[in-house]
């Protein structure tokens, strides 16, 4: 992939006496029981992942499975014990707090769980806080800091303090904070958890309603995998401080890695899952073809159409090669094996 | 479950029986060393003898006469720091005064001319009350402005006015510097481990130990007081900084650092605000603290109440005395009141501030300049101030007259029956068999860490040639305790039970313990004159509060399903208190004691004042001389008897609710 905006390969987080050390002398140890008996505790194991630019990547895993860890480690809040987090054309690790404090200020945002709202600031101050921080003039932040607050739907609460909001309206501030440096790269460490389930339905489109605006480049924690199945462009699995899957939604659900991973994808709701690519079969010959479907749009999307017609569909690419044909033999498939599923 | 199991874990390598023979044997010895003629035991046994002592008194004298005289800095000598912070305080000191109580004259002395008055009295009432309304409604605003009209009305304005400007300066100083101490043991982990000792120390040895070496270096005045009041206000602050910025969530931290906040923003645009809340509590106890010193910073050069208080007392003019003392109370719940209202006030939109400021700025103007005019305005006038004084000195007199022989007798009987029996055993108590008595219960409490730390710490004050009066100062606060144990327990319990008892019995300790510690010796020495009785209830009122908050705690808080279990198994009322609750809330109880012992032992210094022999005295005569070494020794040994108490209480509480399976809490 040419269009790379981080990347992380082999990243590590152990604690314990030295993992720097321990790290570096591989030969010694093999198993996790090796590192467990050698007296460290393990937070993130071995992560390589990549993130495109523009791209939504989220990060699943339940509680304890080193998700948060490892954000922080792209993040450099934690200081990874080994590997290396390329940003910005550079390896973040070897960046020196200066350069760090310049690179936070100018290309990186987050997100926080609990919100992470300065108490004693109004919420037009806590958006121009990061600007304040930089030292842009008063009158310059508060600009900004207002059309931030507007675009969040916040217009007539600037002067609110965080403690009047709501959840969801604190977590609104926390967006709109994070945004008012444009940053490169967004950092949202499970942003709508702390919600109740309305609430976060609502923070979800409205987060994507604000992607569809600003295209960033995006790393999302999530513990609930529904989340990460309605949000990601691609999504990482992680277990026990590993990355075991990492793949597009539809990916996961074709080819779940492994029994953990089925575990997740078993309930989802495939038809808003499943391409057409994914379903299709060869094109009989002499068969009849009532219409055309591409390749990359959602059963969800043409089940209707093929349901309704009694011929098959043909499915084509981007290019407008025929790839095979998609029929109600086919939607029937998808349907039971949702059937089953749940 | 039982409560001797939890002590009993380590008799696996000791028999039971041993330890009773043990035991037996320690008590045999105290016995024998009271009953028999003093000349059996050796006299070094009784007091170390001069030649094998420490001379810790003379090292330090000596020291701080070399700090003083030879000392220098390079560029600059000790004296001359010493002087310009002196200097510097007093520019402080002034300013403040001159605002509340003086004006701002030219000259000195007799000869000053005033080229301004002070503060007129209706500003000060005025912006008390509207603060008052600001942070806690009408009703805040009427005990404010109230309790300052007090002041006026009683005469005891301009006196009180002087406290006040020193408190002015003292609080700022000793919030700001214990925030800075705060921040830098936050910040550097061997600066942490450093202060904390200190600070411990700080709090267990007695102010009057550290009003002589600030008398030594700055002489008698106001500025040394000012120095006292900072230096034993501050060390809460500087606790309450690091817990405060210890407890900023840690996302709120995340945060600032992803803002790319340099260390400088974070310390100050983030961590500090965000620490706001717990940082006003700390400023409230930096005030009841300074408070607390006013008078006994009197005794080094402050004036005001504090030095009413004092003079009367030493006059024995109870009316005045009592008057000045009740100015000090009304002070303190007033400041109490409106700096805890501030602190647990929601945050309001900082523009709303301006214009209050503003308003009041503009109120006190015009009553400034209406005070130039009318001189009612700017001094209360002297025919409609109304004196206390001769009707509390009536008061004792008839109390006196009718109630002498009875209080009298009351007193010798105590004194006979019980004080002096008592102070004869405990003063015939060698210090080889109670350090050995001490270690061998460190060890069975805790081990031999805790064997070490508490024998070293009896020798400490036997090779300081100090053990007779410690034993003294022993006997005085076990009495004490006892006696608060007696009283307050039994009103815990009842507190605990009865939830309308405890909202009265809460408001009357919250009042006790804003009360400064010197308060509690007025009535009592009015009432029994001085003497070791009279030392013993001023304790007994000043450290009752703890025994009564933490039994109420520990009744109150025993499981609701334990009690369900109890009732069920159909316990009477009275059995669940003695087989349930009682037995669950030992351990915190004893945390009570603990606090009980730790705050008598505070109150003991000043007992000195009514005559009595013992630690407190030797600090206090050393004050009076200002001998360094003497007072600063004497001081230690009481931090050392406050240590070892607070060692061995403590490690038993914990032993006990680790039997218990439980934790114990502090309320």
């Amino acid at each position: 992939m040419t269009d790379t905006a981080l990347t992380c390969r082999g990243v590590w987080k152990l604690y314990g006496p030295d993992p720097k050390g321990f790290l570096a002398n591989r030969e010694s140890w093999a198993s996790d029981t090796d590192i467990k008996d050698a007296g460290y505790v393990t937070a993130v194991v071995d992560a390589t992942l990549s993130v495109s630019r523009g791209e939504i990547f989220v990060i699943m895993g339940l509680s304890g499975s080193g998700k948060s860890t490892l954000v922080r480690c792209l993040s450099r809040l934690i200081e990874p014990s080994a590997g290396e987090v390329m940003f910005a054309g550079r390896d973040l690790l070897k960046a020196t707090p200066k350069e760090l404090i310049e690179l936070r200020r100018h290309k990186m945002g987050m997100v926080f769980q609990h919100f992470a709202l300065l108490p004693h600031l109004t919420v037009l101050d806590n958006v121009a806080f990061p600007l304040e921080i930089q030292g842009v003039p008063r009158k310059e932040r508060e600009t900004r800091a207002r059309e931030m607050t507007a675009l969040v739907g916040l217009k007539g609460r600037e002067h609110n303090l965080p403690q009047e909001l709501s959840g969801g309206q604190q977590q609104r501030v926390g967006i709109a904070r994070s945004l008012a440096t444009d940053p490169d790269i967004w950092f949202l460490d499970e942003p709508f958890s702390a919600l109740d389930p309305l609430i976060r339905r609502e923070m979800q489109n409205e987060f994507m309603r604000l992607q569809s605006v600003l295209h960033k480049t995006i790393v999302f924690i999530t513990h609930d995998f529904d989340e990460a199945i309605r949000l990601a462009d691609r999504i990482a699995i992680m277990r026990d401080g590993r990355i075991i899957q990492i793949g597009t939604p539809e990916e996961l659900v074709l080819s779940p890695a492994d029994d953990y991973v089925a575990e997740f994808t078993r309930e989802a709701p495939r038809t808003k899952i499943l391409s057409a690519r994914a379903i299709v079969r060869a094109k009989r010959d002499g068969e009849m073809i009532t219409g055309e479907i591409s390749a990359d749009s959602k059963v969800a999307e043409f089940a209707k159409e093929v349901e309704a017609a009694t011929g098959a569909f043909a499915v084509r690419d981007a290019d407008g090669e025929l790839i095979g044909v998609v029929d109600r033999a086919a939607l029937m498939s998808v349907l039971i094996e949702t059937a089953e599923a749940s | 479950m039982t409560t001797a199991v939890a002590f009993d874990d380590r008799s696996h390598d000791f028999k039971a029986s041993t330890l009773v023979a043990v035991w037996i044997g320690f008590a045999a010895l105290a016995v024998a060393s009271f009953a028999l003629p003093e000349s059996t035991v050796p006299a070094w046994m009784r007091e170390v003898p001069p030649q094998w002592r420490l001379g810790l008194d003379t090292a330090i004298s000596n020291f701080m006469k070399w700090l003083v005289n030879d000392a220098t800095f390079g560029l600059f000598t000790f004296r001359e720091a010493t002087r310009s912070i002196s200097d510097f305080l007093n520019v402080l000191l002034t300013a403040a005064t001159a605002i509340f109580s003086t004006g701002i004259l030219r000259g000195s002395g007799s000869t000053a001319v005033q080229l301004a008055p002070p503060l007129p009295w209706v500003a000060v009432v005025g912006i008390m009350a509207a603060l008052g309304y600001r942070f806690g409604g009408i009703r805040l605003a009427l005990l404010a402005g109230g309790a300052f009209l007090y002041l006026a009305v009683f005469g005891q304005w301009a006196s009180a006015m002087t406290t006040l400007a020193s408190i002015a300066i003292a609080v700022p100083l000793g919030v700001i510097g214990g925030i800075l101490f705060g921040i830098l043991g936050y910040r550097v982990p061997l600066a942490r481990r450093i202060m904390e000792p200190v600070l411990d120390l700080m709090q267990t040895v007695p102010i009057f130990a550290y009003l002589i070496p600030i008398l030594f270096l700055f002489g008698f005045g106001p500025v040394s007081a000012l120095i006292a009041t900072v230096i034993y206000a501050m060390p809460p602050m500087v606790r309450v900084t690091m817990t405060a910025l210890e407890s900023v969530p840690n996302e709120i931290v995340e945060y600032g650092t992803m803002s790319g906040t340099t260390r400088r923003q974070m310390l100050f645009k983030v961590m500090l605000p965000a620490a706001r809340p717990q940082l006003l509590v700390g400023v409230n106890q930096v005030i009841m603290l300074s408070l607390n010193m006013v008078i006994i910073a009197s005794m080094i050069g402050a004036g005001g109440l504090g030095y009413e208080v004092l003079t009367s007392l030493r006059r024995l003019d109870i009316g005045r005395g009592l008057e000045a003392g009740l100015a000090i109370v009304v002070l303190a719940i007033a400041l109490d009141r409106l700096s805890q209202a501030y602190a647990s006030r929601r945050l309001t939109v900082q523009g709303d501030g301006q214009r209050f400021a503003i308003a009041l700025l503009a109120f006190t103007v015009i009553i400034y300049v209406l005070g130039l005019i009318f001189p009612a305005v700017a001094i209360y006038p002297a025919s409609l101030k109304l004196s206390t004084a001769p009707w509390w000195g009536e008061a004792v007199k008839w109390i006196n007259i009718h109630f002498f022989d009875t209080l009298d007798a009351i007193k010798s009987a105590l004194l006979l029956n019980v004080l002096i029996p008592i102070k004869r055993f405990m003063v015939a108590q060698t210090w080889v068999l109670v350090t050995a008595a001490l270690a061998f219960a460190g060890w069975r409490l805790g081990g031999a860490r805790l064997s070490v730390l508490v024998a070293a710490l009896a020798l400490f004050i036997a090779f300081n040639g100090l053990w007779e009066k410690a034993m003294v100062s022993v006997y005085l606060v076990g009495i004490s305790v006892i006696v608060a144990s007696a009283i307050g327990i039994p009103l815990g319990i009842l507190g605990g039970l009865s939830d309308r008892f405890w909202r009265v019995l809460e408001a009357v300790i919250d009042t006790l313990q804003t009360l400064p510690s010197f308060v509690y010796l007025i009535p009592v020495v009015m009432l029994f004159r001085v003497g070791d009785f009279t030392a013993m209830i001023a304790i007994v009122l000043y450290a009752l509060a703890p025994a009564v908050r933490y039994t109420a705690h520990g009744i109150r808080n025993v499981q609701p399903t334990l009690i369900e279990a109890g009732t069920a198994a159909g316990c009477t009322p009275f059995q669940l208190l003695t087989k349930i609750r009682l037995p669950l809330a030992t351990p915190i109880i004893l945390l009570g004691i603990n606090q009980t012992v730790m705050l008598a032992l505070s109150m003991l210094v000043i007992t000195a004042l009514v005559g009595t022999r013992d630690l407190g005295q030797e600090v206090y005569i050393a004050l009076t001389k200002a001998d360094v070494g003497r007072g600063l020794v004497a001081g230690l040994c009481v931090a050392a008897i406050a240590i070892i108490a607070d060692r061995l209480i403590q490690t038993a509480a914990k032993r006990l609710a680790a039997g218990q399976g439980g934790r114990t809490r502090e309320p």
